[in-house]
């Protein structure tokens, strides 16, 4: 038991030294722009397609839940509003969020901790290279610019995956489900979201190049990395959320 | 020996890993122009021993000096510096999986700075052709044999003309005949660049091929440092039991 809370705040005690590590290296040279490009299109252009597909089924799901539960109290005319603010102040974070710890977060857990193991990165020491700014400073703010992005797509989507399922499923009157949709939302709303999305952005790749700089025992070891760095980011948003939620409101 | 020719000067150096300790007082001089071969068992702290050369790690006690500089010491660009006087040879070979072969030898070329960029493909061919690897600069790593993944490994160690070349068991895992190649090309480096080798092996075979001295580290510490002659000549249970094991790997092939 004692062994384990070692273990925790060994993992958080490594976090902020990444973090930490990460912000002293990031404004120095040499800027390698071909990495934070392909890093971008990785982690952005690449999971476009599954980000957006959960979007668009959570906003479809949203408005048939909440249409059945709002015509209990004659409030189905509401349905818009509430889909769009679910998806805009949680929902596409947080999913889009989990979604891209379990691609992007695996990948750099996985890709990092197989260089640490073949001595990759102790090679790239070697050869005067530090490896959190060579490795791990564009795929962070890879992520934390990205991630938002997504979510603003993903924003989108979804209140147009409501807006569908409404219309032509449920036959609810198409210009009445717009006004609604947008009358209630106000721009702190939608900043919130995004404000979210770069934090989890941060957390993801953090902690995913972190669980790869920290692999050690060859194959098994980096399956160990690609593991944790899914479920200890998937956890961090989870519990980050609850606080960001209360403070950002 | 005189001052002068000592180029690696290590004294007393200590490191454990937890509750672990796998260095427990190393002492060892390494002469300027020799080829020391360091010997031991599996996890008997090799690799470990030569990060702490090359200041991949920080010794617990103790220190390495090279030139008489304290390497645990050095930050910033003084560690650059520094690290432009090593090539490092990895177990596997190390190299980038995300770049061809070209690039990876081309790497300490363009992070060392040590010579012009229009110098820097043809520095590559050169040091792809010394290792017999010529044409191979447009592959990825991941197509070539281990064998080869080695020779590439040794390219980019040599690529700016290091001092002192560090070889982290060059051989193991080859069958004996590109063993034997991977020998002679660490010997002709020896010639051609002048430089300092310290070469980590498992096997005699190698060790009378390429070493000047034998040093052999056990329990943490350095037991036996002497020529590989003299190394058969010594009554010590811990050399015999090594010699034998490396014996019966070779009776049993693999
Ligand atoms: N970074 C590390 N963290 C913890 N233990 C390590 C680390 N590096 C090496 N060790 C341990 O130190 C011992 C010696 O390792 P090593 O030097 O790689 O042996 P070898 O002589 O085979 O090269 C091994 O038991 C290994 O598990
Ligand atoms: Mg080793």
């Amino acid at each position: 038991m004692s062994n384990s809370i070692e273990a925790f705040f060994e993992e958080i005690g490594r976090f902020f030294r990444m973090l930490w590590q990460v912000l002293v290296w990031t404004p120095r040279r040499p800027f390698d722009g071909r990495q934070w490009l392909l890093q971008m299109v990785r982690v952005g252009v690449n999971s476009l397609p599954v980000v957006l597909l959960t979007a668009m089924f959570t906003g479809m799901v949203m408005a048939l839940q909440t249409t059945s539960t709002l015509q209990r109290y004659g409030a189905e005319r509401y349905v818009g509003s509430l889909v769009a603010l679910s998806m805009v102040r949680e929902l596409a974070a947080v999913l889009g969020g989990l979604v891209i710890a379990g691609r992007s977060g695996s990948a750099m857990g996985a890709e990092l901790g197989s260089m640490r193991v073949t001595e990759q990165i102790d090679a790239l020491e070697v050869m005067a290279t530090d490896p959190v700014h060579y490795l791990v400073v564009p795929r962070v703010w890879a992520t934390v610019f990205m991630l938002p992005l997504l979510v603003a797509l993903s924003d989108a989507i979804g209140i147009w995956g409501g807006y569908v399922v409404s219309v032509l499923l449920l036959g609810t009157n198409p210009v009445a489900y717009m006004e609604t949709t947008f009358q209630y939302m106000e721009f702190s709303d939608l900043f919130s979201g995004l404000v979210k999305a770069a934090f989890f952005g941060l957390l993801i790749s953090i902690i995913g190049c972190q669980q790869g700089f920290y692999a050690r025992g060859g194959a098994a070891g980096v399956g160990r990395a690609t593991t944790r760095a899914v479920v200890f980011a998937s956890i961090a948003i989870l519990i980050s959320d609850f606080f960001l939620t209360k403070v950002l409101f | 020996m005189t001052e002068a020719t000592v180029k690696i000067r290590i004294r007393d150096l200590h490191r454990a890993f937890g509750t672990k300790v796998v260095l427990d007082g190393v002492d060892l001089d390494v002469e300027a122009g020799s080829s020391t071969v360091i010997i031991g068992g599996s996890g008997s702290g090799k690799s470990v021993f030569l990060k702490h050369v090359i200041g991949l790690l920080t010794p617990d006690r103790g220190s390495v000096e090279v030139d008489g500089v304290t390497v645990h010491q050095l930050r910033g660009t003084d560690l650059t510096r520094f690290r432009r006087k090593f090539g490092m040879a990895f177990q596997e070979g190390a190299l980038f999986d995300s770049m061809t072969v070209a690039d990876n030898v081309a790497f300490p070329l363009r992070r060392l700075g040590s010579i012009g960029r229009d110098e820097v493909d043809d520095r590559v061919r050169e040091c792809l052709a010394l290792v017999h690897l010529d044409g191979v600069g447009d592959k990825m790593p991941a197509e070539l044999s281990g064998g080869m993944r080695r020779r590439v490994g040794f390219a980019r160690a040599i690529a700016h003309r290091p001092e002192i070349l560090l070889f982290d068991e060059p051989t193991t895992g080859l069958d004996p005949v590109t063993k034997a190649s991977i020998d002679e090309l660490i010997i002709d480096f020896r010639e051609s660049l002048q430089s300092t080798l310290v070469i980590i092996s498992h096997d005699m075979g190698s060790v009378f091929r390429t070493a000047d001295k034998v040093a052999m580290l056990y329990e943490g510490r350095i037991i036996v440092h002497a020529t590989p002659r003299e190394l058969l000549t010594l009554e010590d249970p811990r050399i015999s039991e090594f010699l034998r094991r490396d014996l019966e790997t070779w009776a049993t092939p693999p």
